[in-house]
């Protein structure tokens, strides 16, 4: 179950995260997953339960948003949903000559942190590369 | 009162970018990483056997690690091809990651090694997701598993850079369904190269190893349109970054 080590990455990616922001807890955590990605989110969902013990995250709201597969033939500059399990010839001309334009995410794409009054400044602040 | 940062960060930048790391080190010093990948019983190993002892009568430097969760039976087979062999052992974990493959490197691997065998640990679902830093990654399935095994297992299939079927010599004796497999493998992953292979009776073993030489030489690799998009998004700079884009309060 590779969602466990999924699970694990999530979570040293968020601390990491909090630590830069100086924050002491997670409220919430967003992921993007496409169905492309080979990650089923329950069982993300069950391993995210396992991985956040005992870490800043213990009482995050996980959060998973679902991405749909969009595939694009070139020829035909025809776009299509491959479906389950996928198919990724195109409909029109049975080419492979295929882009996948989405489907394939897995991403965190969001971290809520407690946020006191006082802190969106410095937050803004000690982002880098900003 | 919460907010929230805007984050855009692949999951699985660290082992990507270490793989990245690890890929470059080893173009450096001249090696070619294959990653194989199957389900257990499918007959890497034996397949690894016959090409790692074609490697030794050619006298073109290879090396071979094996992952699996127990036992060094593996890496005891391939040690008799003269090869260096290292057996790793996951603890547990149900596929090999890039931090973890470099660690076992370090030290290890004699500088000349012209092509470094990776034998995934035999798992069509959890390998898939994790690139160790190979340029070639091949998917393996015998005859006896079944045709429709790369629509069921997509991800395996649909990001290898050629597909091995093994245990031809196996494919009357249990009814195998060639054109399906085809045509299972090409709705996965269109233009993939599938080689027919035997272990036991030689049968498409120089051309593996020879499509394994042309890489080590430069020569070109597939590219599937799965591995393209994830590719993309790499050099994407939202994903670049742990960095965020935005902050708001909510």
């Amino acid at each position: 179950m590779h969602e466990l080590s999924i699970a694990i990455a999530v979570v040293e990616a968020v601390d990491e995260l909090a630590r830069r922001h100086d924050a002491d807890a997670v409220d919430e955590v967003r992921l993007r997953v496409g169905e492309l990605a080979g990650v089923e989110p329950d069982a993300l969902d069950f391993a995210f339960e396992v991985a956040r013990e005992g870490t800043l995250l213990s009482t995050a709201r996980f959060t998973v948003e679902r991405v749909a597969a969009v595939v694009r033939c070139a020829p035909c500059a025809v776009e299509f949903h491959p479906g389950t399990p996928p198919n990724l010839l195109c409909p029109q001309c049975d080419g492979g000559s295929v882009e996948v334009l989405a489907g394939r995410e897995l991403e965190l794409a969001g971290v809520g942190f407690p946020a006191p009054d006082h802190h969106d400044e410095e937050v803004t602040a000690d982002v880098p590369g900003r | 009162m919460c907010q929230v940062v805007d984050v855009r960060q692949a999951v699985l930048a660290r082992n990507d970018g270490l793989a990245e790391t690890l890929r470059t080190e080893l173009r450096a010093r001249g090696t070619t990483m294959v990653n194989l990948l199957s389900s257990p019983g499918s007959g890497k190993t034996a397949l690894l056997e016959v090409v790692l002892a074609r490697a030794t009568a050619e006298a073109v430097p290879a090396a071979a690690v094996t992952a699996d969760l127990a036992t060094e039976n593996d890496a005891a087979r391939l040690s008799r091809s003269g090869a260096p062999v290292k057996q790793v052992h996951t603890g547990g974990l149900c596929h090999l990651e890039a931090a973890q493959l470099r660690g076992h490197l370090e030290g290890w691997l004699p500088d000349d090694t012209r092509v470094l065998f990776i034998e995934n640990v035999g798992n069509l679902v959890c390998p898939a997701s994790y690139d160790l830093g190979e340029t070639l990654r091949v998917a393996l399935m015998s005859v006896t598993e079944g045709e429709d095994k790369p629509l069921k297992y997509p991800s395996a299939f649909g990001l290898a850079n050629l597909v091995v079927l093994t245990k031809a010599d196996l494919a009357e004796a249990v009814g195998f369904d060639e054109p399906a497999f085809l045509a299972a493998v090409r709705q996965v992953n269109p233009g993939v190269d599938v080689l027919r292979t035997s272990a036991r009776t030689g049968l498409g073993v120089a051309a593996l190893w020879e499509r394994v030489l042309e890489v080590c030489d430069g020569g070109p690799v597939h590219r599937p349109p799965l591995a393209g998009h994830r590719d993309r998004a790499h050099s994407h700079p939202h994903t670049e970054s742990a960095d965020r884009h935005g902050v708001d309060a909510h």
